[in-house]
C-alpha cells in the first residue's frame, strides 16, 4: 500500500510531469531529466552544502530562487531550471567566482588548468566556457594564501586558485573521516587551512589524495602527476584495479604515450566508489622504475648474468625435470603469488597438478 | 568476507579485533567511520592502541596473543545472559548445546587474568555484541599469525553462531584479506589441499574430475606447506622450487633458516617484477610484467574477480606470467600449456571452478558479481549463509585458551608484535620504489611505550639491539604511545631492519601460519 501512494509522488520540471521518491532534491531529479543544472560545491558522495547557489532554480510560489541541490522535492512542485533570469544570475555567479582567481601564479592558465591536476579540476574552466566568462570584471579581490612552501611531495596546495567551494574539507570529513583540514574566516579572507595552519605532514592527513580530486579548480593538485603536464601526448585513462591491498580499489591509470602519469580513482568503483588510500593513489611509479630487470638471468659461474628467454626457460624447465627424474616429483615445490593475478596462479598450480601430479603449491598468505 | 563492503556502512555494532584496519585497508575502514557517524557502535581489540582504537567505544587493550580467551569469556556472557539466539542455533547448527555448557567455565575474571583487560570491559563487549540486532566481526592477520590461528577464527565463529549474525546485511564474520590478489590466488586453487574453486584434493569426484580434465593422476592427499617445504628444503629433501612474486627472504620467519634452505636447492627459479633479495638466490630469473603493463583479474577481499587492464608496454622483455608457466609446461612436454592470453586462462579457471562457473572474461569485464556465482545468469552472492549455510550446519567448537609459542622470561623479558604500516606494503619492492613515500616513512622504528623507554634505560630517537633466541637486529627506538608498557612495535617492511630474524617462534599446527604477531625478545640500548 504506502509503496504505490509512494510512487505516485510527482511534481512539474519545465512543464513537464515527473515521478519522484520521497527525500529526492531538486538537483537529483533534473540530473536524471539530464538538465545540465551547474553546480560547483556539489558533489554526489557528499551532504549537499548548498554554498555556491550555481545549481538555483525557480520554485513557482517562492520569491527567490532556491538551491536545487539542498531543497527536497515536494509533490505538486513547479520547477523552471533554466529561464534567461536564471541563466544571468548564473554568469554573474560564475564571473564573481572566476574573478577569485586572477592572480594564481605560475605560467598555467588561471582557470584552464591541466586535467593532470586532479579528477574534477576542470569543473570550473567548463564553467566559464558555459557562460563565456573571461574573469576581469571582479578583478582584485582573492581569497586564500597559497601554501606552496608545504613542500609534501604528494599535494600541491596553490590556494590562489581556492573559491572556497569548501569540497576538499567535507570529503576529507566525510569521505575519508580524517578532519585533517578546516575552514578560517569569512568571505574574500577564506581560508583553507589545517589544525596551526601548519604543513599537511603535520596534521592528520593520511595523503589519500581526495581533496586533490573533488577540487574542481586545481587548487589542490596531484605533485606526481603534474610532473607530465609537458609531455606532448593525450593523456589516456585505462580502468583497472589497485595493486595494493585486497579492498581492491577501482582506478584509472592515466598514460601519455608510453609513460605512467598518475592514478585517479574510480568514481563508479564497486569496492571504493571514488575513494583511494595513499598507495593506490601516490605509489604508481614502481611500474617504470629504472630498477626493473629487462631480460631474463640465469646463474654461470655463480653470479646471475643475463640471457635469452629460450635459455632461460630451457634451464628452468631442465631444473624441474632433473629433480623429477633424479628425486621424484615430490621433490619439487611451487610457491605462487598473492599479487599477481589470478591466471598467474591457476597457471602455477596447474604446473605443478597437470604436470608432475601432485599437490605442492601453495601461495604466500602463510606469511 | 561472509559480506560484502558496502555492508559495512550498516551494523549496528562493529566488532573489530586483530585489525589496523586504517592503515592496511584504509579505504574500507572510511566505510566503518560512515557506520560510526550514522550512530553505530565500535568494539575494538588490539595489543596496540591504533587509531581504530581511537575511533571506538570501547577498546580492549588485550595482551598479545590472548585473544582465544577474550573470546570464549564473551561467549560465556552471551550464554549467561540468555543472549544467545535460540532459534538460529536450533535450526541452523550443530553442537550449539555442548558449546554452552562448555563455554560455562570461562568467565571474564579467568579471562580478565590471561588478557590483562578488566572483566568489566569484557562482559560489555560480550553484552553490547549479544545484544545488537545487526553486529558484524571483522579482522586480519592479527587473529591468524598465531600458533592458535585455526582456534581464534573458529572463536569468532562461535561468536557469530550463538548470536545468529550471519547471512544478514550489516552482519558477518568478515577476514579482510591483506594483498591484493589473496583471496584470487586460494580460489584458483595455488593452495595444497584444493583444486580451484575450493574443491578439495582428498574428495574423490574432485580428484576424478581434474583427473579428467588434466589427463593425468593426481595426489589424492593435501600437498605440504611452505614452510614445511622450506624445512625439507633445508634437510635436502626438496630440490627444485619456482617462487612467483613473493620476496620469500625478507616476508618469511627466521630468514636466515630461510635464505639456508633456498640456497640448498639444486634449482631456484623466481619470477617478480624486481631483482629481490629472493632473486638473488635464483638459478634462474625470469622478469614478469607489473601492475600496468598485464591484462588479467584480481579477486577482492568480497569474492569478486575485477579486471586489470594493460595500460603501458612492458619493461625490457618482460612476459606475464600466465605465459612463462605455459612456456614451461610446454617445455616439459605437458599437456594443456598452449594459452595464449590471459583471456583463455580466465575463462579455462571458470570452467573447472564451480563457484565462478557462471563468470567468463567478458562478464566480469563489465558486471560486479560476488562469488559464488554458479550460472551464466546468476547475479552472484553478496551475501553468504542467507537461510542455510553452503556446507549444511554451522559447527560450533569447543576450544581451549592456549599460551604462545614462547612467552616472557628474564631473557627475552619483552613482547615484540609486528605489522604493517600505511605507507608501505610489504617488503616495499613496490612502495620503497614510488618516489616520495619516503618523506612519510623515512625508516623503520620501534615503537616503545615512553615510559618503558625510560625504565629500560633506552633513548628516544637512538638506536637499540632487539634480540630473541634467533637472532638480532638493530633500530631506532621512538618513544610511542601507541605500544602499551611492556610491548613494542615494528613492521617487517625494511630490508635494513629484517626483524624476521626474531620471529618463527611456532607454528599454527593446522595452517602452518607462522606466529609473526608474538615473539618475546630482550632490548638493549646500543
Ligand atoms: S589527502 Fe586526504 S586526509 Fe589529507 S587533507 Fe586531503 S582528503 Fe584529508
Ligand atoms: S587504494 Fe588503498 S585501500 Fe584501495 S585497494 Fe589500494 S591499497 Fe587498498
Ligand atoms: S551546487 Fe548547489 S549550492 Fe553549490
Amino acid at each position: 500500500m504506502s509503496q504505490a501512494v509512494q510512487t505516485e509522488l510527482k511534481m512539474q520540471v519545465d512543464g513537464t510531469e515527473v515521478a519522484f521518491v520521497d527525500g529526492e532534491t531538486i538537483f537529483e531529479i533534473t540530473q536524471r531529466l539530464d538538465k545540465k543544472v551547474p553546480t560547483l560545491c556539489y558533489d554526489d558522495r557528499l551532504e549537499s552544502f548548498g554554498a555556491c547557489r550555481l545549481c538555483v532554480v525557480e520554485v513557482e510560489g517562492i520569491r527567490n530562487p532556491v538551491a536545487s541541490c539542498t531543497t527536497k522535492a515536494t509533490p505538486g512542485m513547479e520547477v523552471r531550471t533554466g529561464t534567461p533570469s536564471l541563466e544571468k544570475h548564473r554568469k554573474t555567479l560564475t564571473e564573481m567566482v572566476v574573478s577569485e582567481n586572477q592572480n594564481a601564479k605560475g605560467p598555467e592558465d588561471p582557470i584552464k588548468v591541466d586535467p593532470l591536476r586532479g579528477f574534477a579540476s576542470g569543473e570550473l574552466a567548463e564553467l566559464a566556457d558555459r557562460y563565456e566568462v573571461s574573469g576581469d570584471r571582479f578583478q582584485g579581490m582573492t581569497s586564500g594564501k597559497s601554501h606552496e612552501d608545504d613542500e609534501n611531495p604528494f599535494i600541491l596546495r596553490d590556494y590562489d586558485r581556492c573559491i572556497s567551494c569548501y569540497r576538499c574539507v567535507r570529503v576529507c570529513a566525510e569521505q575519508e573521516g580524517d578532519y585533517a583540514i578546516s575552514v578560517m574566516n569569512r568571505g574574500f579572507a577564506t581560508q583553507i587551512t589545517t589544525e596551526f595552519n601548519n604543513h599537511l605532514r603535520d596534521s592528520a592527513c593520511t595523503f589519500c589524495g581526495q581533496c586533490v580530486q573533488v577540487c574542481p579548480t586545481g587548487a589542490l593538485a596531484d605533485r606526481k602527476a603534474i610532473k607530465s603536464i609537458d609531455l606532448p601526448e593525450p593523456i589516456v585513462k585505462t580502468r583497472s584495479i589497485c595493486p595494493y591491498c585486497g579492498v581492491g580499489c577501482s582506478v584509472d591509470m592515466m598514460t601519455k604515450g608510453e609513460k605512467v602519469v598518475g592514478i585517479q580513482p574510480a568514481m563508479d568503483g564497486p569496492a571504493n566508489a571514488g575513494a583511494l588510500c595513499i598507495k593506490g593513489q601516490f605509489a604508481f611509479d614502481f611500474i617504470q622504475h629504472p630498477d626493473r630487470p629487462r631480460r631474463p638471468m640465469v646463474r654461470k659461474n655463480g653470479e646471475l648474468v643475463e640471457t635469452s628467454w629460450d635459455e632461460a626457460l630451457d634451464r628452468a624447465a631442465a631444473g624441474l625435470r632433473d629433480a623429477r627424474d633424479k628425486h621424484g616429483r615430490h621433490s619439487i615445490y611451487g610457491i605462487a603469488s598473492g599479487r599477481a593475478p589470478n591466471e598467474s596462479a591457476y597457471m602455477a598450480q596447474k604446473l605443478i597438478r597437470a604436470g608432475f601430479g601432485s599437490n605442492q603449491i601453495d601461495n604466500c598468505s602463510r606469511a | 568476507m561472509s559480506n560484502p563492503l558496502v555492508d559495512m556502512e550498516k551494523p549496528d555494532l562493529i566488532f573489530c579485533i586483530g585489525t589496523n584496519m586504517t592503515e592496511c585497508h584504509p579505504v574500507a575502514a572510511t566505510r566503518l567511520k560512515k557506520a560510526l557517524s550514522a550512530g553505530a557502535k565500535m568494539i575494538v581489540a588490539d595489543p596496540r592502541r591504533i587509531h581504530l582504537a581511537e575511533l571506538s567505544h570501547l577498546y580492549l587493550p588485550i595482551r598479545v596473543g590472548s585473544d582465544t580467551a577474550l573470546l570464549l569469556a564473551m561467549a560465556h556472557v552471551i550464554a549467561r545472559e540468555g543472549l544467545q539466539n535460540e532459534e538460529f542455533i536450533r535450526e541452523r547448527t550443530v553442537g550449539g548445546e555442548d558449546f554452552i555448557k562448555h563455554v560455562e567455565a570461562f568467565t571474564p575474571e579467568w579471562a580478565a587474568e590471561i588478557t590483562e583487560v578488566p572483566a568489566a570491559d569484557i562482559e560489555k563487549a560480550a553484552l553490547w555484541y549479544g545484544q545488537a540486532e545487526k553486529g558484524a566481526i571483522y579482522y586480519t592477520l592479527g587473529i591468524t599469525e598465531h600458533i592458535c590461528g585455526v582456534e581464534n577464527v573458529q572463536a569468532l565463529c562461535n561468536l557469530a553462531l550463538m548470536t545468529g549474525n550471519l547471512g544478514r546485511e550489516g552482519t558477518g564474520i568478515n577476514p579482510m584479506r591483506g594483498q591484493n590478489n589473496i583471496q584470487g590466488a586460494g580460489d584458483a586453487g595455488a593452495v595444497p589441499n584444493n583444486f580451484p574453486g575450493f574443491q578439495p584434493v582428498f574428495n574423490p569426484e574432485s580428484n576424478a574430475k581434474f583427473r579428467k580434465l588434466y589427463g593425468r593422476e593426481i595426489d589424492d592427499q593435501k600437498g605440504i606447506t611452505k614452510v614445511r617445504a622450506l624445512e625439507m628444503a633445508a634437510e635436502g629433501e626438496m630440490k627444485a622450487m619456482f617462487i612467483c612474486g613473493e620476496n620469500t627472504v625478507v616476508s618469511d620467519p627466521e630468514r636466515d633458516h630461510c635464505e639456508q634452505a633456498l640456497k640448498n636447492l639444486d634449482s631456484l627459479i623466481v619470477i617478480d617484477i624486481f631483482r629481490t633479495e629472493t632473486a638473488e638466490l635464483a638459478d634462474v630469473f625470469l622478469p614478469a610484467t607489473s601492475w600496468g603493463e598485464t591484462d588479467g583479474s584480481f579477486t577482492n577481499t568480497e569474492r569478486r574477480p575485477q579486471r586489470i587492464r594493460a595500460a603501458v608496454p612492458p619493461q625490457g622483455e618482460s612476459k606475464p606470467d600466465w605465459w612463462i608457466f605455459s612456456q614451461i609446461g610446454q617445455r616439459l612436454g605437458f599437456e594443456g600449456f598452449d594459452f595464449e592470453s590471459a583471456e583463455q586462462v580466465f575463462n579455462e579457471i571458470c570452467s573447472v571452478s564451480t563457484i565462478y562457473a557462471g563468470l567468463s572474461w567478458e562478464r566480469i569485464g563489465k558486471e560486479a558479481l560476488h562469488w559464488p556465482v554458479p550460472s551464466a545468469d546468476h547475479p552472484g552472492t553478496p551475501i553468504l549463509h542467507i537461510g542455510k549455510f553452503e556446507n549444511g550446519r554451522g559447527i560450533f567448537t569447543n576450544m581451549k585458551y592456549r599460551d604462545p609459542a614462547e612467552t616472557l622470561s628474564a631473557d627475552y623479558p619483552v613482547w615484540l608484535t609486528t605489522g604493517r604500516r600505511l605507507e608501505a606494503y610489504h617488503t616495499r619492492t613496490m612502495t620503497g620504489r614510488a618516489a616520495g613515500m619516503d618523506y612519510l616513512l623515512p625508516e623503520e622504528l620501534l615503537e616503545v611505550h615512553p615510559q618503558d623507554i625510560t625504565d629500560w634505560g633506552l633513548e628516544d630517537g637512538a638506536k637499540a639491539q632487539i634480540s630473541s633466541p634467533r637472532g638480532s637486529v638493530q633500530i631506532r627506538v621512538q618513544a610511542n604511545r601507541r605500544s602499551p608498557r611492556g610491548t613494542v612495535f615494528c613492521s617487517f617492511s625494511f630490508d635494513e631492519v629484517p626483524i624476521n630474524r626474531l620471529t618463527g617462534s611456532g607454528y599454527d599446527p593446522i595452517t602452518e601460519t607462522a606466529e609473526l604477531k608474538v615473539c618475546p625478545v630482550r632490548i638493549e640500548a646500543l
